[in-house]
């Protein structure tokens, strides 16, 4: 058995598995399958200062390897958060991790305020989720911007801060660079890829955002790509998403350079994931004889 | 345990019409805990999304599912043989408002006739059902129902089997002797069916579809605006809160939340933020 636990930014997680933000709400739903100690890690729904209806429906639709969502940041607000859902993930012997969006530089600093003043573990800034027209992307997909909005909350927030970082950018290293210099704790990567279906019948986009975000298998070359320029261009440590599904990916990302994982669309697909993720990751730690998951992060051998 | 993913052995595979198949999947530990009305998740191979499919029957150990070829996955699912094991996350959502010993009508139209018949059997002799289809060609399950209720009257829209019309007309005359009305069925039936009901001062209920991910109310994929009592449109979610909902409940008209930009608790459903 290896040493499967990580430390990030001083926080200590028991494997490197973190449940993905979005796809598993708060962890009451997948608490009837598995002890959500399962996971190192549980990044909760985006949460927002208000609470937010979400996008009309449908907000779903499946895509070679993977699915589009825009379900626009349904939530109750972060007071709720704190109220109602944080006391019980408290309970579940894993990371809390709330992660907040907003519309603006004050929203967000406003929530992270709230945050910090309750026994949430980390925070994860998203200033990358496509599906609202005033979600947070433009924070992502500028240096500038996202130094800026780095900085602003960096001032109010008191727990470990991570920034997920949008894929849909040109330079995605620089933008982790230009975060990190503002004081990030972490990067975590990528949130979802702007796509698009259409029903050739009616000529309408399958879901009434007419884009969203795209997620699953798809996705996964990409991510490793990304996971392994920013791990290059960074100290702070990478946390590596974007179609993992397998004890394999898993692995895979890893090696690219990611000192934690999340899983998201792969409990839609197979809820027990995650189990069957850490129990492959386990054995080719065994195999290849690392006692430690920290051993494989960045082991890539790149071509020169 | 309130559901989980299990496989499931396909036991018995039936052709009901050219795109409806009939399957029957043993699964003890999710039968016996899947009550009339609920639905299931199945796992498709090489498919990211599981597919959503009403439980038609329990039958001991056995859940039968009656689904529709509409695209790629239920036309893999289509392909599965004897023997084969199927992966389904059980039981799903919940059911009609069952009470047996009141006249119940139910009223299916199409594909929405299989979601219909374990809680109409739950009624027997006091069901009354009233199944619609678009032709003779497309009727299913009549021998299931007609063993199982009271009354089954089928109508098809060109008239070649049954009542000709429409579902609502034999409704329409049996509503002032019901105590209540559970339909499935394509969303203009069931909003006909809804206003027929709130005319006649019957409750009920209707069995509803949307696209979805999880399955079990984390993602918040599967969205449907429903009015509150105090008249505000909010968002809630099939598979968690339904698929089942009060047909009075449902935002037919294509309302939709108002943004909601205050904390305050006695904020109102209008107000906007200066920004
Ligand atoms: C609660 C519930 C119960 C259902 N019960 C039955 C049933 O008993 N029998 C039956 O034949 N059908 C039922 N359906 C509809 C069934 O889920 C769809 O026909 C099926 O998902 C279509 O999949 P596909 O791969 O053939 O189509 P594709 O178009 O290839 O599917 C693409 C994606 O869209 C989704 N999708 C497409 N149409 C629908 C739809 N109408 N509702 C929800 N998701 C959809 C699919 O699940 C998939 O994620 C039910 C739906 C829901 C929500
Ligand atoms: S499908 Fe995920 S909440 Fe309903």
């Amino acid at each position: 058995m290896a040493d499967l636990s990580v430390k990030i930014a001083g926080v200590s997680f028991k494997n490197p598995l973190i449940a993905a933000s979005g796809t598993i709400g708060f962890g009451r739903e997948y608490r009837e399958f598995y002890p959500l100690s399962v996971f190192g890690g549980i990044s909760c729904k985006g949460t927002t200062l208000h609470e937010r209806p979400g996008n009309p429906p449908p907000r779903i639709a499946e895509t070679p390897m993977g699915m589009l969502n825009a379900v626009g940041l349904q939530n109750p607000g972060v007071q709720h958060f704190i109220e109602e859902d944080l006391p019980w993930l408290k309970q579940q012997d894993t990371v809390a991790i709330a992660n907040v969006a907003g519309s603006t530089a004050e929203d967000y600093c406003q929530t992270v305020e709230l945050l910090s003043e309750t026994d949430i573990d980390m925070i994860e800034l998203n200033i990358s989720c496509p599906n609202v027209k005033e979600g947070g992307v433009q924070f992502g997909t500028s240096c500038d911007s996202a130094a800026a909005i780095t900085k602003a909350v960096r001032r109010h927030c008191k727990k470990p801060l991570i920034i997920k970082l949008s894929p849909n950018v040109a330079d995605i290293a620089s933008i982790a660079q230009a975060v990190e210099s503002e004081g990030a704790d972490a990067v975590s990567l990528i949130n979802t890829l702007t796509g698009m279906r259409i029903d050739i019948r009616t000529r309408r986009p399958i879901i009434t955002n007419n884009t969203g975000g795209l997620s699953g298998p798809a996705v996964f070359p990409v991510a490793v790509r990304m996971v392994w320029q920013v791990k290059n261009a960074v100290q702070i440590p990478v946390i590596g998403m974007g179609g993992i599904t397998t004890w394999q990916d898993a692995v895979e990302m890893l090696i690219a350079g990611a000192d934690a994982l999340q899983i998201g669309t792969a409990l839609f697909t197979d809820p027990y994931a995650p189990v069957k993720i850490n129990e492959g990751l386990n054995r080719y730690l065994d195999e290849n004889g690392l006692t430690s998951v920290t051993e494989l992060t960045h082991t890539i051998q790149p071509y020169g | 345990m309130k559901y989980d993913a299990q496989d499931c052995e396909l036991v018995a595979k039936a052709q009901l019409t050219a795109t409806i198949y009939d399957f029957r999947l043993k699964n003890p530990a999710l039968a016996a805990i899947t009550r009339p009305g609920q639905f299931v998740q199945v796992l498709v191979p090489s498919k990211t999304l599981r597919r959503p499919i009403s439980v038609c029957d329990v039958e001991g150990d056995v859940l039968r599912l009656v689904f529709e070829v509409r695209g790629e996955g239920t036309a893999l699912l289509a392909q599965t043989k004897v023997g084969e094991i199927i992966n389904l996350i059980a039981p799903l959502g919940h059911g009609f408002t069952l009470e047996p010993d009141k006249k119940t009508i139910f009223v299916g139209g199409g594909i929405g006739v299989p979601p219909l018949l374990y809680s109409a059997k739950q009624c027997g002799q006091n069901a009354i059902v009233i199944n619609g289809f678009r032709q003779r060609s497309a009727v299913i399950l009549e021998d299931d129902f007609r063993q199982a209720v009271g009354q089954l009257i089928l109508t098809t829209d060109d008239g070649s089997y049954g009542l000709p019309g429409f579902v609502t007309q034999p409704l329409e005359e049996l509503l002032p002797q019901a105590d209540r009305i559970c339909a499935c069925g394509p969303m203009p039936m069931l909003k006909n069916i809804a206003k027929l009901a709130q005319q006649y001062h019957v409750p009920c209920e209707v069995s509803l579809e949307q696209r979805m991910a999880c399955g079990i109310g984390a993602c918040l994929g599967c969205a449907v605006a429903v009015k509150e009592a105090d008249g505000r449109v909010i968002y809630r979610h099939v598979c968690k809160d339904g698929p089942v909902f009060d047909s009075q409940c449902v935002a037919w008209d294509g309302e939709k939340p108002q943004p909601v930009t205050s904390n305050t608790p006695d904020k109102k459903p209008n107000e906007k933020e200066g920004q």
